[in-house]
């Protein structure tokens, strides 16, 4: 048992590293999926993810894989598309998500042909994997300190937040903060997005954020024991993705989210809010 | 200043009776990447107007064909592939351009050697040219099939190759030198990309790899783990970069296991000339002077 869950993280720092970066991105990302999904926009953080890419990208041209040009690149890169995206939909006849699809999707392809116009096709790989069993002590520290950061400002947000998420039409009638927490809310998905992003790459950087809330949904009807469930859930599907990675040599960051994927269906079948067993039962009960 | 002008003018003379021909006579010759691009000019100087499908520093492993590389293809009179399944890509592209092109495979004749991981390019190891010798027969591919296409330039060719083959010669015999110098029992590194197969056979260096023979494969935590235990248990005494994988994870593996990092190896793709690895010669040069100076110290 010691040899097959201990061992690993005692006899390999690079091991020991990635389960602090999993864990940090767990506990920063965990909450803000969670309030992601509360307001029906899963879908948003993948494509913020992907808008990141020409930032990133922008970065590594300046400066090779450099943590900082790239840090910077992909916040300003995600801020500006999810700001564009939010003014072109309130000023013109467009729906958010269709506004936001649009440019994420212009980014996307900024990304890649600035990445194959300098003649390496290689490097893009490596922003859509990340590595997760590579982080060197800026990378962890960075990481760490969004995942504090978020948690802070989610303290901060939190009741205008929850407000927002469950009736927007009342936080507007007794306050006007609705406007700034939506503000402060998105720049902390483009951060978490950008933490995870040198960890997992872009395409899972959002596995860490999406799948264990969805897995909170399942098991909890208030917002407190969604977050503490979903944390749980990222804390869990990190270690065990890591061991997987370890024994069985399948890639880590996907080792990673399918440990999530795995939680996820366990829950849509057997959650005790709205699983599908949960669904199934009652109603036979009743006819009897 | 009359005498300067009078050689000039000499020069000149002497420069179109037997110099290159005009742009458009020149034999139109497309090599798959960089390397092979080298050693066709080499061959075919002036006669000849070489470009590379895939350009310096880039990887040809993972390596997506536009448009104008078909374009390129179509225009070609040769081309000049590695063969052993390195280019995975070439065949529909060569099919998709509709070239008419005399297609020449410049590893005919190797004796191929397996590769150390089985998952890819057919089980044969195609990074043939990490061993000069094996260069010295690309050489006499090209020249052969340049040869063929372009019979009148037969002499040009013939000479160009043989100058160059003295010159691997001697690219050869330094290697070796080098190589002997380091103590047999340093003659271990570890590198990403284990495409210095032949040079190991070659040489007697033994390369060790975190991943596989290709680079489209992402390294698991075991694959790491196992490599920081094999440096720490062999005493591998330095692992080396190299331009075509993640830098980030090998930096990892060095500090975590104390081999010294050394500079960057080119393997499958040359530098463009600000670059150490500009031609053939330069990248071999290049890679024994980095091996030994790390393994020495």
């Amino acid at each position: 048992m010691y040899d097959i869950l201990i061992a690993p993280f005692v006899d390999y720092e690079f091991l020991r590293r990635a389960l602090v970066g999993v864990l940090a991105l767990a506990l920063g990302a965990g909450p803000v999926g969670v309030f992601l999904m509360l307001r029906r926009m899963s879908l948003m953080g993948d494509a913020m993810a992907h808008a990141i890419l020409p930032g990133a990208a922008i970065g590594f041209l300046f400066a090779g894989l450099n943590l900082f040009a790239m840090t910077a690149g992909g916040l300003i890169a995600g801020f500006v598309v999810a700001l564009l995206a939010g003014l072109v939909a309130r000023a013109t006849e467009i729906k958010e998500d269709a506004s936001l699809a649009a440019f994420f999707l212009i980014s996307l392809a900024v990304g890649v042909t600035i990445v194959s116009m300098r003649g390496t096709n290689i490097d893009l790989l490596h922003f859509l994997f990340g590595s997760v069993l590579a982080l060197d002590d800026q990378t962890l520290l960075l990481i760490a300190v969004i995942a504090s950061f978020s948690l802070v400002v989610l303290a901060v947000i939190w009741r205008p937040l929850v407000l927002e998420c469950v009736d927007p039409g009342f936080l507007r009638s007794v306050s006007r903060a609705g406007a700034p927490v939506h503000v402060a809310f998105l720049a902390l998905v483009v951060m978490n997005l950008v933490g995870a992003f040198h960890a997992l790459g872009t395409l899972l950087a959002v596995g860490l954020m999406m799948v264990p809330a969805a897995v909170g949904r399942f098991w909890a009807r208030d917002v407190t024991a969604m977050i503490v469930i979903a944390v749980g859930t990222g804390i869990f599907s990190g270690i065990t993705g890591l061991l997987l990675s370890y024994h069985t040599a399948v890639p880590a960051g996907p080792a990673v989210i399918l440990v999530a994927g795995v939680l996820y269906a366990g829950s849509v079948l057997f959650g005790r809010v709205g699983g599908l067993a949960q669904r199934l039962l009652p109603t036979r009960h009743l006819e009897a | 200043m009359i005498a300067g002008r009078l050689s000039l003018a000499a020069a000149l003379v002497i420069a179109i009776s037997a110099g290159p021909a005009p742009a458009q006579d020149k034999l139109k010759v497309v090599a798959t990447f960089s390397i092979l691009a080298d050693l066709v000019q080499n061959v075919g100087g002036d006669r000849v107007e070489v470009s590379a499908l895939v350009a310096p520093n880039g990887d040809a492993h993972v390596y997506a064909p536009t448009p104008a590389d078909a374009r390129t293809l179509g225009a070609a009179q040769v081309v000049v592939t590695n063969g052993l399944g390195f280019e995975g890509w070439i065949e529909r592209l060569v099919k998709a351009s509709g070239t008419k092109a005399a297609m020449a495979v410049a590893s005919k004749g190797v004796k191929p050697r397996r590769a150390e991981s089985d998952h890819d390019h057919g089980g044969s190891d195609p990074h043939a040219w990490q061993s000069v010798g094996n260069a010295k027969i690309y050489v006499a591919n090209i020249r052969d099939a340049l040869v063929k296409a372009d019979g009148a330039g037969k002499t040009t060719y013939e000479a160009n190759a043989g100058a160059y083959l003295a010159k691997l010669d001697a690219l050869d015999n330094e290697v070796k030198t080098t190589i002997a110098r380091i103590p047999a029992d340093r003659r271990r590194i570890i590198t990403t990309h284990d495409a210095f197969g032949y040079f190991k056979d070659a040489y007697g260096l033994d390369f060790i790899a975190p991943q596989g023979v290709s680079t489209e494969s992402e390294a698991s935590a075991r694959d790491v783990a196992s490599i920081i235990s094999q440096i720490k248990k062999q005493k591998i005494p330095a692992v080396f970069l190299e331009n075509v994988t993640d830098p980030r994870l090998l930096k990892r593996i060095g500090e975590e296991s104390g081999a010294k990092i050394g500079g960057t190896l080119y393997s499958d793709a040359l530098t463009d000339g600000n670059g150490p690895a500009p031609t053939y010669i330069d990248m071999m040069r290049h890679n024994v002077r980095q091996l030994a100076t790390a393994l020495m110290s």
